[in-house]
């Protein structure tokens, strides 16, 4: 488990779409075991990051690296087979709507694994146990909240025992409680399995709840500002930017 | 990697000690917690249950889900559980996959339905299907009513949209299928009538078919298809993402708004693509008549002309204006009662596409004996 090396590595990403720059000469580090923020205001191509660092969207230029190895230079069978180790949560849950959540759940194990449908039906009844959605099995994702479908579909995520989960605004639409136990339960599942976690996200609330390392986004400037952890940058990061973003508007200019 | 083992070792003062070593990762033969569950179950009960895991490997959701197994069935079974012995991130777990109670009647029961009582609930859901169309035809009719006070809200542009979707978009294809219909037609007839003779009433068949019925009725299905199904789609998403939730707080009526311009559309391009249905028929038959038969173009054109009576022309643009009505009813009401997932809009579109072509042959049945009776 303990690995010294890097997890994750971003080098010179660009990402556009078409002739339209949304950010240049990103790199940053994340560890094993880290929970990583990627912050920024509306609109910096946070989300996009994120499509690039799961396999969604290519980068104009650059390179994600996952244990060292190259993700967007190998095969595409190589590609796959690291995507097998992500989680990821959408924004709204992304739910198939026409299957119940234990259906939803047992697809990547029916794909991937060898198991057959009792114990499929049991690991999925487990994952629901651990979101705290323990006897919502045959429920279609209609029929359950918004706060639901987001744990729900943190069970799914879940399903082969990621390495990585990616959660694309995970608080968003929630109310604060519920937004706060879900926290809880990323960095609980982070403590219990060691997995590294990637976030996206600007509620202030949760970056420096649960993040231990960031990169924060400009949109002004199309490129990274900072790295590193949030607390940190909010108390002593000699950009104003990034400052005044990670405290809501309210730092003082030191230059002014 | 190191075969997964689990053995129970009876304690000293009555508890149970649970034994667990080599590696329990999911997808490799595990041991199951039967051996534990049967002990528990057995008296006398152990006074405690503990885990013992210095010489576990690697683990996942493998072991995890077999312990919850364990803590299940001692909890029944009243039999307390020291985790101690268990790694931390197990552990941590197993209290997070407890740490919620579940909901009270949460769970879903499934039971086998009897044979009578699945003949009732289709019934029931058939008479509440019919009911919400009835409902639906009488909302329209409202609806008309404020179209023609000019109460109603809608977007002139978007009517003179569903018409040009409907309508220039849909010429292609109806040329194609009418254009090929009346060939098939020409064939067919023509081979039989040959056969004593009046090769030349080939004309008079093709002309008669395609005006009277068949362009009607085949526009009418392609409408079905095309727009019908168009029509259930859009308004489907729409309620799917609560677009038509919001027309209806911003106080405009939905079927006002979505509903009525749509209908309008096909009653108004129904006829247009049926006269001119009729008209790419009477080519298609033309085309194997004249190369078939020793007639002119002259002669079959007056043989045509002659065969078609405006009765029979009107009684078919009245037969595409029902049928265009029909389609576009379906199309809507099946949208607007459509359930709320992306299966649910498939759904209303595949009901929408079979109760638009139901429709349009019951009602081209019923049409065709009324015309009989009349005379027409």
């Amino acid at each position: 488990m303990a690995d010294a090396r890097p997890h994750i590595i971003a080098k010179d990403l660009t990402m556009a779409y078409g002739d339209f720059l949304i950010q240049k000469d990103l790199n940053f580090t994340i560890n094993r075991g880290d929970v990583f923020i990627i912050m920024g205001g509306s609109g910096c191509g946070k989300s996009t990051l994120l499509k690039i660092m799961i396999g969604l969207k290519t980068p104009a230029t650059g390179e994600v690296f996952y244990d060292g190895e190259p993700f967007w230079a190998s095969s595409l069978s190589d590609r796959e087979a690291t995507k097998r180790k992500f989680g990821t949560l959408f924004q709204s849950g992304a739910l198939w709507s026409s299957m119940t959540l234990a259906e939803n759940i047992s697809l990547a194990l029916q794909q991937y694994t060898e198991l057959g449908d009792a114990e499929i039906r049991e690991v999925a009844a487990y994952k629901l146990m651990l979101v705290g959605l323990a006897g919502f099995e045959d429920y279609y994702p209609s029929e359950i909240s918004g706060g639901m479908k987001k744990r729900a579909g943190l069970a799914r995520a879940m399903a082969l025992d990621p390495e990585i989960l990616f959660f694309d605004e995970p608080s968003a639409g929630l109310d604060p409680i519920s937004a706060k136990l879900l926290d809880d339960l990323i960095l609980e599942l982070r403590e219990s399995l060691g997995t590294t976690v990637v976030i996206v996200t600007h509620e202030l609330a949760s970056i420096f709840a649960i993040g231990n390392n960031s990169v924060f986004l400009d949109t002004v400037t199309k490129t990274q500002l900072a790295t590193g952890n949030p607390r940190e940058l909010r108390d002593h990061h000699p950009n104003f930017e990034v400052r005044n973003f990670l405290q809501r508007g309210e730092a003082e200019d030191k230059a002014a | 990697m190191k075969k997964a083992v689990l053995s129970v070792i009876e304690g000293m003062q009555g508890s149970l000690d649970i034994s667990l070593s080599g590696d329990w990762l999911l997808g490799v033969e595990l041991p199951g917690p039967d051996p534990v569950l049967d002990r528990l179950r057995k008296s006398p009960k152990p006074t405690s249950l503990a885990f013992d895991s210095q010489m576990l490997g690697d683990w996942d959701t493998g072991l995890v889900k077999t312990l919850i197994a364990i803590n299940v069935s001692a909890g029944a079974n009243g039999v307390e559980v020291d985790d101690a012995g268990l790694p931390a991130g197990a552990r941590q777990l197993v209290a997070l996959a407890f740490a919620v109670e579940e909901r009270e009647g949460a769970r879903r029961i499934f039971k086998q339905k009897k044979f009578l009582e699945s003949v009732g609930d289709s019934v029931m859901a058939a008479l509440v299907a019919g009911r919400e169309l009835l409902t639906f035809v009488g909302e329209l009719v409202l609806s008309v009513k404020r179209f023609m006070r000019g109460t109603a809200t809608y977007q002139r542009s978007d009517v003179i949209q569903y018409i040009q979707e409907a309508g220039a978009e849909a010429f292609p294809i109806v040329s194609l299928i009418c254009f090929l219909i009346g060939m098939i037609f020409a064939f067919v007839g023509l081979i039989q009538l040959q056969l004593f003779g009046a090769g030349i009433y080939t004309a008079d068949l093709v002309a008669v078919a395609m005006v009277r019925e068949m362009s009607a009725i085949m526009t009418g299905i392609i409408m079905a298809g095309r727009t019908g199904a168009a029509y259930a789609a859009q308004i489907g998403t729409m309620k799917v993402n609560e677009e038509v939730d919001a027309l209806t707080t911003l106080g405009i009526n939905p079927i006002d708004y979505l509903v009525t311009p749509r209908v309008f559309a096909l009653i108004v391009m129904m006829p247009l693509l049926t006269l001119y249905g009729s008209l790419m028929g009477i080519i298609g038959g033309a085309v194997v008549g004249l190369s078939m038969l020793d007639a002119t173009v002259l002669q079959y054109a007056t043989q045509t002309v002659n065969a078609v009576h405006l009765n029979s022309l009107f009684g078919g643009l009245f037969k595409s204006v029902v049928y265009g009505i029909l389609v576009a009813l379906a199309g809507c009401q099946q949208g607007m009662t459509c359930g709320d997932s992306a299966l649910a809009v498939g759904q209303s579109t595949t009901k929408a596409v079979v109760m638009g072509i139901v429709l349009i042959v019951l009602s081209a049945s019923i049409l065709t004996v009324i015309y009989v009776n009349l005379g027409i």
